[in-house]
């Protein structure tokens, strides 16, 4: 469903991203870990297409079809989606705008939005003075409403408490046991492994993808040994894999 | 006097104009109406008793009192005012007269070159209430016109006056309104200020005095500023009295032009409170705008402060819409409209339809 091929990408005069190989099927998400610094977000943005995130060279293939050139709403239309890790605040915008774009089923927003705790968060501009469970709880009810094929989440847990994660952890379950659904999603704190079930991790470390394996297991291991010990596999950049 | 005579006095091609800085002609949503082209009343009538619209000419020779108010405004604080005005309306809602539905007021420019100056008074008696929405519009043959438009508000005792202008020139028409408003016990004055077409130049700095306890002043402004376009607008409120209250709220997108964005708040009383809040948007590398919020007092205990932002579109909230699906114009143009937010100016829902499609008229001419 997704595939990225010998992906460098370069922001500004940096390159952050070196010859990254990675690929997705449906119905089974993957997780990124790594370092603060060590090129996810990077990695979210490009696949997206955000301006300043320049593909020095590699493809980024989305059903089958290139997508490196393509503008980001391009990409949504094919059914691309990206949970923020921080969404910007845009003043005089109302949540309900952007909901109303994305589903034109009214009785579906108002059920979701109360399912979410959202119903008072409508009528108020988006993420301006939300608190940071709210601010999640706002990016899932977005992106259940936009409903695309892969949904790109960044550290979707952060900033959230346990309830809020219990929350948004089952309904993302929910979203993506449904067919032809998928997943990448970074994370840190391991939380949203608990509700999301994954076979597919990776850690990405000084813009590499350094080892590959089953998410609980290397995220047991990265919290006993740190990034440094993910060093150490066997598998880097398409060599064969082995977690530790 | 029946709705919809003013039409009588609207020629071909200046309907749509005026429909532009919110002339109802159908007047089925107007308590009253008043056009002036160039130097000329056109037409005046209140549709309802308890309301006088009437020209200030007329006034001066009819109803007494309207002497002792013309100029009174300019004089108690001791600035000068230029005399040689040619028309200008007369409005004066009666002691507790709770007017529902707006009065409108249309000040036009039809003739190229024509320098128009007004005269206008307000009065709000006791306990009353109205809204008062008056546009200023120049037709397409009022090549390099001029707008002078003095304005006196008296706003009495517990009474409320929500005034809208909107302004809907050319870019060749200079504009110096030159505006008071006085306020006594427990009185409410606002005004809104909406300008989203080119006009040349417009300088005002209207000024109200809040001398009545509990008394309060908002002034709200739109201002979309198109490239030639130098806007020069501020306003300030004199807080005279305990609790009175003053708050001023800009929005100003350049798309070009330059604007000066200036609000003072002078508290000379304790216990008062002001606040003053900026925010420009600029969308173009020859855009200008220039915030000068002031705050001003001697005294210890008032409450005065403001805020001002000035930036560009931000490229991560363009991004933040395309990545749920919007096209990057779609984007811009919904940020612009939720900057650009009508809900500011305090109005009930009708009238605010009423400038939301006008505001939204203009930004599809404008994106």
């Amino acid at each position: 469903m997704f595939e990225v091929r010998d992906l460098s990408v370069q922001v500004g005069t940096k390159t952050i991203l070196k010859n990254i190989n990675f690929n997705i099927e449906k119905g089974v998400p993957a997780v990124l870990f790594g370092p603060n610094g060590s090129g996810k977000s990077t990695l979210l943005k490009a696949i997206m297409g955000f301006e300043g995130y320049s593909v020095l060279s590699g493809d980024i293939i989305f059903k089958g079809k290139r997508i490196n050139d393509m503008h980001t709403e391009e990409r949504v239309k094919m059914g691309l989606g990206i949970m923020y890790q921080h969404p910007p605040q845009i003043r005089g915008v109302k949540l309900s705008q952007i909901a109303g774009f994305l589903s034109g089923d009214r009785e579906r927003v108002a059920a979701l939005s109360a399912k979410l705790s959202l119903e008072n968060h409508l009528d108020r501009d988006i993420n301006l003075g939300f608190s940071g469970g709210e601010m999640k709880r706002s990016e899932l009810f977005q992106i259940l409403l936009q409903d695309p094929d892969l949904v790109l989440l960044d550290e979707p847990e952060s900033g959230v408490d346990l309830e809020n994660i219990s929350i948004m952890g089952a309904a993302l379950n929910e979203f993506l046991k449904r067919p032809g659904k998928s997943a990448l999603m970074i994370t840190h704190t391991g939380y949203i492994l608990d509700y999301v079930g994954s076979q597919n991790g990776c850690v990405m470390i000084e813009g590499s993808l350094w080892c590959v394996g089953n998410p609980k297991e290397m995220f047991e291991s990265i919290r006993k040994f740190g990034y440094d010990k993910c060093k150490e596999c066997s598998y880097v950049q398409g060599r064969d894999h082995k977690a530790h | 006097m029946s709705r919809g005579e003013i039409t009588k006095h609207i020629e071909a091609g200046e309907g749509e104009i005026l429909a532009s800085s919110g002339m109802d002609a159908t007047e089925k949503t107007r308590s009253g109406s008043f056009l002036q082209k160039d130097g000329q009343v056109s037409f005046s009538h209140s549709l309802i008793p308890g309301v006088d619209i009437l020209a200030i000419r007329e006034a001066l020779k009819s109803i007494p009192e309207a002497k002792e108010y013309y100029g009174s405004a300019f004089t108690s604080l001791k600035r000068e005012f230029p005399r040689d005005t040619e028309g200008g309306y007369f409005i004066r809602v009666k002691k507790g007269v709770n007017v529902e539905l707006p009065i409108q007021a249309c000040l036009f420019l039809k003739s190229q070159g024509f320098k128009q100056k007004v005269h206008n008074i307000v009065i709000i008696e006791e306990g009353a209430r109205v809204y008062l929405i008056t546009g200023c519009s120049a037709s397409a043959a009022a090549k390099e016109g001029f707008h002078l438009g003095i304005s006196e508000f008296f706003v009495k005792k517990d009474a409320f006056l929500n005034f809208t202008m909107i302004h809907s020139w050319r870019e060749d028409v200079t504009v110096k309104p030159m505006s008071i408003s006085l306020l006594d016990q427990g009185a409410t004055f606002i005004s809104n200020y909406v300008c989203l077409k080119p006009v040349k130049e417009i300088v005002m700095y209207p000024t109200s005095v809040l001398s009545g306890k509990g008394s309060r002043a908002v002034y709200n402004s739109l201002i979309l500023s198109h490239p030639g376009s130098l806007h020069d607008v501020g306003s300030r409120a004199i807080l005279a009295a305990e609790d009175a209250h003053a708050e001023m709220i800009a929005r100003s997108v350049s798309l070009g032009g330059s604007v000066i964005n200036r609000a003072h708040i002078k508290a000379e009383f304790p216990r008062t409170k002001g606040h003053i809040e900026c925010r420009g948007l600029v969308m173009s590398e020859k855009g200008y705008i220039h915030a000068i919020p002031e705050m001003e007092s001697d005294l210890r205990d008032v409450d005065l402060s403001h805020e001002a932002a000035i930036g560009k579109l931000r490229r991560e909230e363009i991004e933040y819409l395309c990545s749920r699906g919007f096209s990057r114009d779609e984007a811009q143009s919904i940020i612009v409209r939720g900057f650009m937010d009508v809900n500011i100016l305090g109005l009930p829902d009708k009238l605010r339809g009423e400038i939301e499609k006008i505001e939204e008229r203009n930004l599809q001419s404008s994106f």
